[in-house]
């Protein structure tokens, strides 16, 4: 029975999988979280100089195009190998859509709006904090979502720098051509990546403002 | 008082300005009115900023309002637009103290303030506070709109098209209640409108504007006793029965596209025509629109033999008017012959048009 022989395969590994399933959380984290800082504050800065957007917009398409194995060769000589250049990987893929949400959340709101803003002596700052950014909070969450799983899913290339994570079951099982260990890896960075697309889709609703649900 | 002294305004190499100068009074209610894009809101705008006048300038109490601070002097006008204006992710009562709030006035004081204006525009505190703009009708949300505007105690308050979007019940209604507003808080109002009714309802002074000029610029019996020009008697048409009914003409109520008929037509295409179109009576007329007479349906039910020719039967001896005869006269006439109809016609005697019973009731009815 080959389904059994898989789940106790990974029973058998249970603690290895544990730690490397919180290695692969800890990474995506950091990736996620160095993405939002850079991110959101770059999404306000072009709604400021609107003539950069496109630039800036331009250029996370860019990196989202580089082929990921080859993104990291580069960043190895760079970083070394470890954890570091596993997280700058990520993050910069994962820039491109909290820029983007960042960017047409706080510049989609309605013309009218912004202008009752405005028309009652709102300095850009406080229509900024006040206005925009409440109302883009949900589009931004959107934007978070999807580079968390997004996340998720890079990460697992950190185990071919030696930082660790799910990638390591997989890739021994390709080295060992053992179907099971990959599996073993595959499955929990699956269910992993759910569960947080379900978490952060709850996020999305709860930082939702009441009025506009 | 509001002062504009030959304010232009450009985009690009199109004039949607061109040289207004004129000046509203403290505590008077103006309503500026015209036809789409003939600049009223742009107007508007160029009073708390919101545009830049390409020339000219704009005075607050003498002062020129390019040389102030332009947050400080739009947090002491009150501004209402059409619609969407409330912030959807605030409640009520986020949305009235704003303002305050911006001024930094105490929390106690706001509280006080936003439950004040909430009495004031009829809508019970503790009922409405805490609600979302989308939690409120149309016609709520619009009163909200109007107390966040009086909330910093404005002396001057810019609305654009306040009640555009509510349905005509609640529309008058507030109407109504903005006017009672105003006569106790007595505040500088310009409000921009499509509807004349409104106008005249609401105004101290109408400003009709066309094209980015002001047209006519005086109260609503000036403008009803002298229009301007055609423009403005146009606009004004037929709400002149309100006030003046001696200044309203046949020729402006008329019904200009009556049911007619050839007289070679035969009765039962007459019956025909008549129950397409849901009258009772049709106008005979020959090839130039020159009217020979009237059919009724009355007249056809007596005759058996539907294949004969409206020629034959039609009364001609049927009493008219000139378009320029007052409604009066009209309504005189219609009532001392007895009669349902009066066909309009010029001096040569083509049909121009037809005023009936209905026409008149509806115009009083104020359709
Ligand atoms: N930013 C702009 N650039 C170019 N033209 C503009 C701009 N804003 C307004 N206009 C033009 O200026 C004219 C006046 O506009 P405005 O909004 O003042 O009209 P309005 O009288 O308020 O019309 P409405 O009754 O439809 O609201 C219109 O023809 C409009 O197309
Ligand atoms: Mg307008």
């Amino acid at each position: 029975m080959p389904v059994a022989e898989y789940i106790n395969f990974m029973l058998e590994r249970m603690d290895d999988i544990i730690v490397l399933t919180g290695q692969h959380i800890q990474l995506s984290f950091i990736a996620i979280v160095v993405a939002i800082a850079i991110g959101v504050p770059l999404g306000i800065l072009m709604t400021r100089f609107p003539s950069i957007s496109s630039f800036i917009l331009g250029l996370a398409n860019a990196v989202q195009a580089i082929p990921s194995l080859a993104f990291l060769g580069f960043l190895v000589p760079i970083f070394g190998i470890g954890s570091t250049p596993s997280i700058v990987m990520v993050s910069a893929y994962a820039l491109l859509p909290i820029v983007k949400n960042t960017y047409t959340g706080l510049t989609g709101i309605d013309k009218a709006i912004v202008e009752a803003g405005l028309g009652m002596g709102m300095t850009e700052q406080q229509l900024m904090t006040m206005v925009r950014i409440p109302m883009a909070l949900p589009v931004i969450m959107a934007g978070v979502r999807i580079a968390v799983v997004m996340a998720v899913g890079f990460t697992t290339l950190a185990a071919l720098i030696g930082a660790g994570g799910l990638g390591q079951l997989i890739y021994r099982g390709i080295s060992m051509v053992n179907n099971r260990m990959i599996v073993a890896g595959a499955v929990p960075a699956m269910i992993l990546a759910l569960a947080i697309d379900k978490i952060f889709s709850f996020l999305e609703k709860a930082v939702t403002p009441r009025g506009i649900r | 008082m509001i002062r504009f002294e030959n304010v232009t305004k450009k985009y690009g190499d199109t004039e949607i300005i061109k040289g207004i100068s004129l000046e509203i009074k403290d505590s008077e209610f103006v309503v500026l009115i015209g036809p789409s894009g003939c600049g009223k809101t742009t107007c508007l705008k160029m009073i708390n900023r919101l545009i830049e006048p390409t020339s000219g300038r704009i005075y607050i109490n003498d002062k020129d309002i390019s040389e102030m601070d332009v947050i400080e002097l739009r947090r002491n006008i009150g501004y209402v637009i059409q619609q969407i204006g409330l912030f959807p992710h605030m409640t009520v009562r986020q949305n009235i103290e704003l303002v305050p709030l911006l001024k930094k006035w105490p929390r106690e004081k706001r509280a006080e303030r936003v439950k004040e204006l909430l009495d004031l525009v009829g809508m019970p505190p503790e009922k409405f506070m805490d609600r979302y703009p989308t939690e409120l009708s149309g016609g709520q949300k619009q009163r909200i709109g109007v107390a966040r505007a009086l909330a910093a105690d404005p002396d001057i308050i810019l609305m654009d098209e306040p009640f555009s979007a509510i349905d005509p019940i609640a529309r008058t209604q507030l109407q109504d209640e903005l006017y009672e507003l105003q006569q106790k808080l007595h505040k500088t109002i310009v409000f921009v409108t499509h509807d004349i009714d409104e106008a005249l309802k609401l105004a101290d002074r109408i400003c009709i504007m066309k094209e980015g000029t002001v047209v006519q610029f005086d109260t609503p019996e000036a403008i009803l006793r002298n229009p301007a020009d055609d423009f403005v008697e146009n606009l004004i048409g037929k709400k002149r029965i309100w006030k003046q009914p001696e200044y309203v003409t046949a020729g402006d109520i008329m019904i200009t596209n009556p049911v007619k008929a050839l007289p070679s037509r035969t009765l039962a295409q007459a019956v025909e025509i008549m129950s397409e179109s849901g009258v009772d009576s049709i106008l005979v007329v020959d090839k130039e629109n020159r009217l020979l007479g009237i059919v009724t349906a009355e007249d056809i039910r007596s005759h058996r033999d539907k294949a004969k020719k409206l020629e034959e039967i039609y009364t001609s001896n049927v009493f008219t008017v000139k378009p320029d005869v007052s409604i009066l006269n009209v309504l005189r006439l219609m009532s001392q012959k007895n009669i349902g109809y009066v066909p309009v016609v010029d001096e040569n005697n083509v049909l121009k048009g037809l005023i009936t019973r209905s026409t008149l009731v509806n115009l009083l009815g104020g359709n």
